[in-house]
């Protein structure tokens, strides 16, 4: 065996390296990324889980959250995912009138989202100081908060970029829209093992 | 899908400006900011090192003279988070990755240049920011810990620094770490399998999983130990209902595989070394692939040892013990291997080998002595005592630290076209190699025998041994003139290197020194045996001459 | 040839090892031994130091050797030998380390027992642990060492509580509040630690015992003194500024003086 494989040989059907087409490996980063921010929450979860387990006084031993609205809000995730779905096969069908209808529906859904969450903080009996329970609820709602809001942001940029035909994103350059898709899914994933773990449990 | 890489790549490439300038500019070249990491963490070495001189004079005598109590902690703190974050962890991943995986894997850059680019340019910000933070107010003085509810309670300021420029670190060391596992599995030059790919390339897959797996829970906790300082939450704080047990817990799930965040590149780096200086094929190419990747599956289930008098149950503490102990078998493979590697070779006694047996060496011992610490009948005495001082010291100073500077010596004709005087390297490691020995050796004992870490102020018995060890810093501190005049003197009047001055295979040596910006003029080489090495295959270099 | 060396590594590294063995026993790397458990400490020691002196003079004699014998002489060119691997040695090297550590687990796993590490808590004779139905977690050593069991009396409750920068200790029995730690020799004690701010530990060397005393977390320490004398009790986990200076003495008396002790500073008459 050779350790070097003469040029002749090697560059038979292979042009310059730096014009040869390859995977694109832009939606491997990212899922990498997502790995590495599940990991952030399965952190927070974590310390939520042995706060519960060993501290004397468990987090939530001392307040029953309502079920009712954390309920419409998994509903709202849950839809806006399968909108954005279909906003996905509208684009790959090049009907971009379409695919910006139901991104807007999407948009207003993780605002809808957005609304009810802030509208359970307000009404909820307690403040982000007042307990370890309080604290670990807020940093761990907050901080998926924080990810749907980036995300509806996210979302309207795609919705201003798949306008025709000035838009940069269609069906050739998807990447963009997939990208922020995942990063939903992904996003909505976080809300259901959240809402297990803090409303259900 | 397929995307072309070539008008993603090269049309910022024209934009950039040429000559030193590029080395303090947003350059994409991955081979530019491998440099731009390497001369930085050396910077943050400097600080770091002189941190050091600062705590091993002040323990020069058993009263805390020197510097104030609150400032020996700032200064113990500084010098621990700057020697990991700033120094070891940007050097042996950062600075070698960026410069030598691209080449590995037969590309012309990294997966995603400019993601590269600024996961380096967080680094001197946040570095500064963390120095800087000395002169506000006062340093973070709770140790590279930060444990609280210390933390919670000491001056606000320098926490809340600390922990915004450790984050942006993590921060810079997840984008590295997603960038080098995007590069490694997916930018692989067609026809190269992963397992003919040079060693280091595997020593930095594992290292950038744990980096993916492991930085994101540190920058959760410190998340919520900052609401503790800020908003004054309680999930640390005992006083409002918190506990401090489980910022141990996810600290060290975290810390604990930064450890081999430190050091598996370094052994990558001991594998590209050694065969080429000892002409042999690198011994036991399969299981040293292996090893690596037990290594990063122990290292994430091993975190609670260094908790073992926090109050963990016993179960947990047998658990622990066992799975820590047994990192030293795939460890232990990958050192015997490298013995197996010198065996019947032609070594060539130069800087870059000595270095590399240095580090053999003083790991072993500081692995030896991991292993101790990993019992914890054991561990209960020496647990925050100078041993463990030492142990580290031998690992992240014996260990990763002489790997850099052998991978300095190695590398530095590919770098700069010029090449090092072999002589002053020689002189430069003995006296460093003394000077380390003489440091750390005797803090063993300072440990066993009642000596804690983290005090500015000791038993006057312990005052002769302390001054053994601070005469060793100040020989280590001294080794680093004949190096730093070697790199300076051979950057201006070195001899030529040509190409490849090593006679080597791996495929960063079959371009010019220092490379092209696309690394090679033409096509790149298809290296399938990047260890080919051996009387058998002697010839294989002069065909390729 | 290869042989041969190989046999003059191996001879000259048991010698080494042997160097180790000796050294081990004779020359003293530890401070006294104070208590029940450390002994049985010092027995893991020298096991450890010996395995440690083993290997690490073994791989520093190969790698020395590996130079000297294989460095590459003037004028001398060409490459080494072509040798890649080989399984059997391969297999030889890993199960080595992996009967090593295997039997150091399982001999560190019986001093941890011998220690009363392993006991569960509720085995625990302080009766005042269950009492108050909180949740303690055990040090080293929460359960009764089983060497000590030969007095069946109960342990010596004393309650240690650590503050930014002084032990405090308190015992029940005569309610006496000292800043030193006064003990009998040879009976067991049984320390219940708390602190008041940030996390310390009690470390006693002599005792080669240590555990942290952590805030909101109580935690229970029992340990039997061997020896009568003035032992250093060193606070072993960074707790601010004065961290270096917050130490404190355990004076183990002989059970007269120490009952004097008692009587003499407790404020309810016995
Ligand atoms: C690069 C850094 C690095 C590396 C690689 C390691 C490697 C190891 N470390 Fe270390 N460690 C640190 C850095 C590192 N450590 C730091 C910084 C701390 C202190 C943190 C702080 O509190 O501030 C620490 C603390 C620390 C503790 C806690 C001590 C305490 O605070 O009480 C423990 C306990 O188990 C431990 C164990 C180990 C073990 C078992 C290994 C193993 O991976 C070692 C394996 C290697 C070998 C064993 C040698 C080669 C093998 C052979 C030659 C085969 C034959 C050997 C045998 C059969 C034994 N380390
Ligand atoms: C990761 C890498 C790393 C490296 C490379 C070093 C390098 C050194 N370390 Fe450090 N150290 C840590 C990581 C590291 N350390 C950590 C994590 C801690 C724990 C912190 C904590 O408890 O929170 C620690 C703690 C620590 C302590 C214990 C402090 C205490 O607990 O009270 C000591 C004491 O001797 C020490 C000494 C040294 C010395 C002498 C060097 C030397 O090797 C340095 C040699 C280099 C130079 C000296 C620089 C070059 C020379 C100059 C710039 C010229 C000027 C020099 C002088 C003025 C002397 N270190
Ligand atoms: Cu109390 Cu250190
Ligand atoms: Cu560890």
């Amino acid at each position: 065996m050779t350790s070097i494989v003469p040029k002749e040989q090697s560059s038979e059907n292979k042009k310059d390296l730096s014009t040869e087409e390859h995977e694109d490996f832009r939606l491997f980063g990212l899922i990498a990324f997502l790995i590495a921010d599940g990991m952030t929450f399965a952190g927070f979860f974590a310390a939520y889980l042995t706060f519960k387990a060993v501290n004397p006084i468990g987090p939530d031993a001392i307040y029953e959250l309502e079920l009712p609205l954390p309920t419409l809000n998994t509903i709202l995730l849950l839809v806006s995912s399968f909108t954005f779905h279909r906003a996905g096969k509208f684009l790959e069908k090049n009907e971009a009138k379409q695919c910006q209808k139901w991104l807007l529906l999407t948009f207003l859904l993780g605002v809808a989202f957005l609304i009810s969450q802030m509208f359970e903080y307000f009404t909820l009996p307690f403040g982000l100081t007042d307990n370890l329970f309080a604290s670990t609820f807020y940093a761990l709602t907050g901080f998926h908060g924080l990810h749907v809001t980036l995300g509806s942001i996210m979302i309207m940029i795609i919705w201003w970029q798949t306008r025709v035909p000035y838009g940069r994103v269609n069906k050739e350059n998807i990447f963009p829209f997939e990208a922020v898709e995942l990063y939903w899914h992904f996003v909505d994933g976080i809300w259901v093992v959240l809402f297990i773990i803090l409303y259900l449990l | 899908m397929t995307i072309s890489l070539k008008p993603n790549n090269s049309s910022p490439e024209k934009l950039q400006p040429t000559g030193w300038l590029k080395y303090i500019s947003f350059s994409l070249d991955h081979k530019v900011i491998g440099l731009q990491y390497l001369v930085c963490g050396f910077f943050f070495y400097l600080i770091g090192g002189s941190l050091a001189g600062a705590i091993r004079l002040e323990l020069t005598s058993p009263l805390s003279d020197f510097m104030p109590r609150e400032v020996y902690n700032q200064v113990l703190t500084l010098h621990g988070t700057i020697m990991i974050f700033l120094w070891i962890v940007p050097v042996v991943n950062g600075a070698f990755g960026n410069y030598l995986i691209p080449f590995y894997v037969g590309a012309r850059d990294m997966a995603f240049p400019r993601l590269n680019a600024v996961a380096f340019w967080l680094i001197p910000p946040s570095g500064l920011l963390l120095i800087t933070s000395y002169f506000i107010n006062g340093a973070a003085q709770s140790g590279w810990t930060a444990y609280p509810p210390l933390s919670i309670t000491t001056p606000a300021a320098g926490q809340i620094i600390w922990i915004l420029s450790v984050l942006l670190l993590g921060g810079s060391s997840i984008f590295g770490g997603i960038n080098f596992i995007a590069t490694i599995l997916k930018l692989r030059r067609p026809g190269l399998k992963l397992m003919q790919l040079p060693m280091y390339c595997w020593a930095m897959l594992g290292t950038s999983i744990l980096v993916v797996l492991s930085t994101p829970v540190l920058a959760g906790t410190l998340i919520l130990l900052s609401f503790d300082i800020v908003a004054h939450t309680g999930f640390f704080n005992p006083g409002l209902g918190g506990n401090v047990i489980v910022y141990q817990h996810l600290f060290w799930f975290y810390s604990h595989p930064a450890v081999y965040i430190m050091v598996l590149p370094a052994f990558g780096l001991v594998s590209e070394i050694l065969p080429i200086h000892s002409r042999k094929p690198l011994f036991g190419y399969t299981t040293m692939v292996f090893s690596i990747m037990g290594i990063v599956v122990l290292g994430l289930v091993v975190w609670a040892h260094h908790m073992f008098t926090s109050g963990t149950p016993p179960w947990m503490r047998l658990f622990f013990t066992i799975a820590t102990a047994f990192i030293a078998v795939p460890t232990g493979i990958k050192f015997f291997n490298w013995v197996a590697t010198l065996w019947g070779g032609k070594i060539s006694l130069n800087g870059a080998m000595l270095f590399s047996c240095g580090f053999i060496i003083n790991f072993v011992l500081g692995g030896i002595t991991g292993v101790a610490l990993a019992q914890v009948p054991f561990d209960v005495h020496v647990h925050d005592t100078y041993f463990v001082v030492a142990h580290f010291h031998y690992i992240v100073y014996g260990g990763s630290v002489f790997v850099i500077f052998s991978s300095i010596y190695h590398w530095f004709p590919k770098f700069t076209g010029k090449m090092l005087n072999e002589n002053l390297g020689r002189f430069h490691f003995i006296i460093t190699f003394i000077g380390f020995n003489l440091c750390f050796a005797p803090q063993h004992w300072l440990g066993l025998n009642g000596m804690p870490r983290r005090v500015a102020e000791y038993d006057p018995q312990f005052e002769l041994i302390n001054q053994i060890s601070s005469v060793g810093a100040l020989l280590m501190a001294l080794s680093t003139l004949p190096f730093l005049w070697n790199i300076f003197q051979s950057i201006l009047y070195g001899d030529d290197a040509g190409d490849n001055p090593w006679d080597a295979l791996t495929p960063e040596w079959l371009t010019s020194s220092p490379p092209p910006v696309e690394n090679w003029e033409g096509e790149a080489p298809l290296v399938l045996e990047p260890y080919g090495y051996g009387e058998k295959n002697s010839n294989k270099i002069k065909d390729q001459k | 040839m290869p042989k041969l060396s190989a046999i003059l590594t191996l001879t000259s590294s048991l010698t080494l090892g042997v160097g180790g063995v000796w050294v081990a026993y004779n020359v003293d790397m530890l401070p006294v031994s104070a208590s029940m458990n450390a002994p049985v400490y010092d027995e893991l020691y020298r096991v450890l130091f010996i395995i440690g002196s083993i290997l690490f003079i073994g791989m520093t004699a190969l790698v020395i050797y590996s130079l000297i014998q294989f460095r590459r002489k003037p004028g001398e060119t060409g490459d080494g030998i072509d040798l890649e691997g080989n399984i059997s040695l391969e297999i030889f090297w890993t199960a080595v380390p992996a009967i090593v550590v295997l039997f150091v687990g399982l001999y560190s796993y019986d001093i941890y027992d011998r220690m009363g590490g392993m006991q569960p808590l509720m085995h625990n004779h302080s009766g005042h642990i269950e009492n108050q139905g909180e949740k303690v977690w055990g040090g080293i050593g929460s359960g009764p060492i089983e060497t000590s069991s030969s007095n069946n009396l109960s342990p010596l409750p004393i309650e240690l509580t650590a503050m930014q920068f002084a032990f405090i200790f308190h015992y029940p029995k005569g309610d006496i509040i000292s800043g030193e730690l006064h003990v009998p020799v040879g009976k067991e004690v049984s320390l219940r630690m708390e602190s008041k701010d940030v996390i310390h530990a009690f470390w006693v060397p002599q005792f080669r015992l240590k555990q942290d005393v952590i805030p909101g977390q109580p935690t229970i320490l029992n340990f039997t003194p061997t020896k009568a004398g003035n032992f250093p009790i060193i606070c072993a986990e960074l707790c601010g500024p004065y961290h270096g200076g917050m130490r404190s003495n355990v004076i183990v008396d002989e059970q007269k003086d120490f009952d004097t002790w008692l009587k003499e500073n407790s404020k309810e008459t016995i």
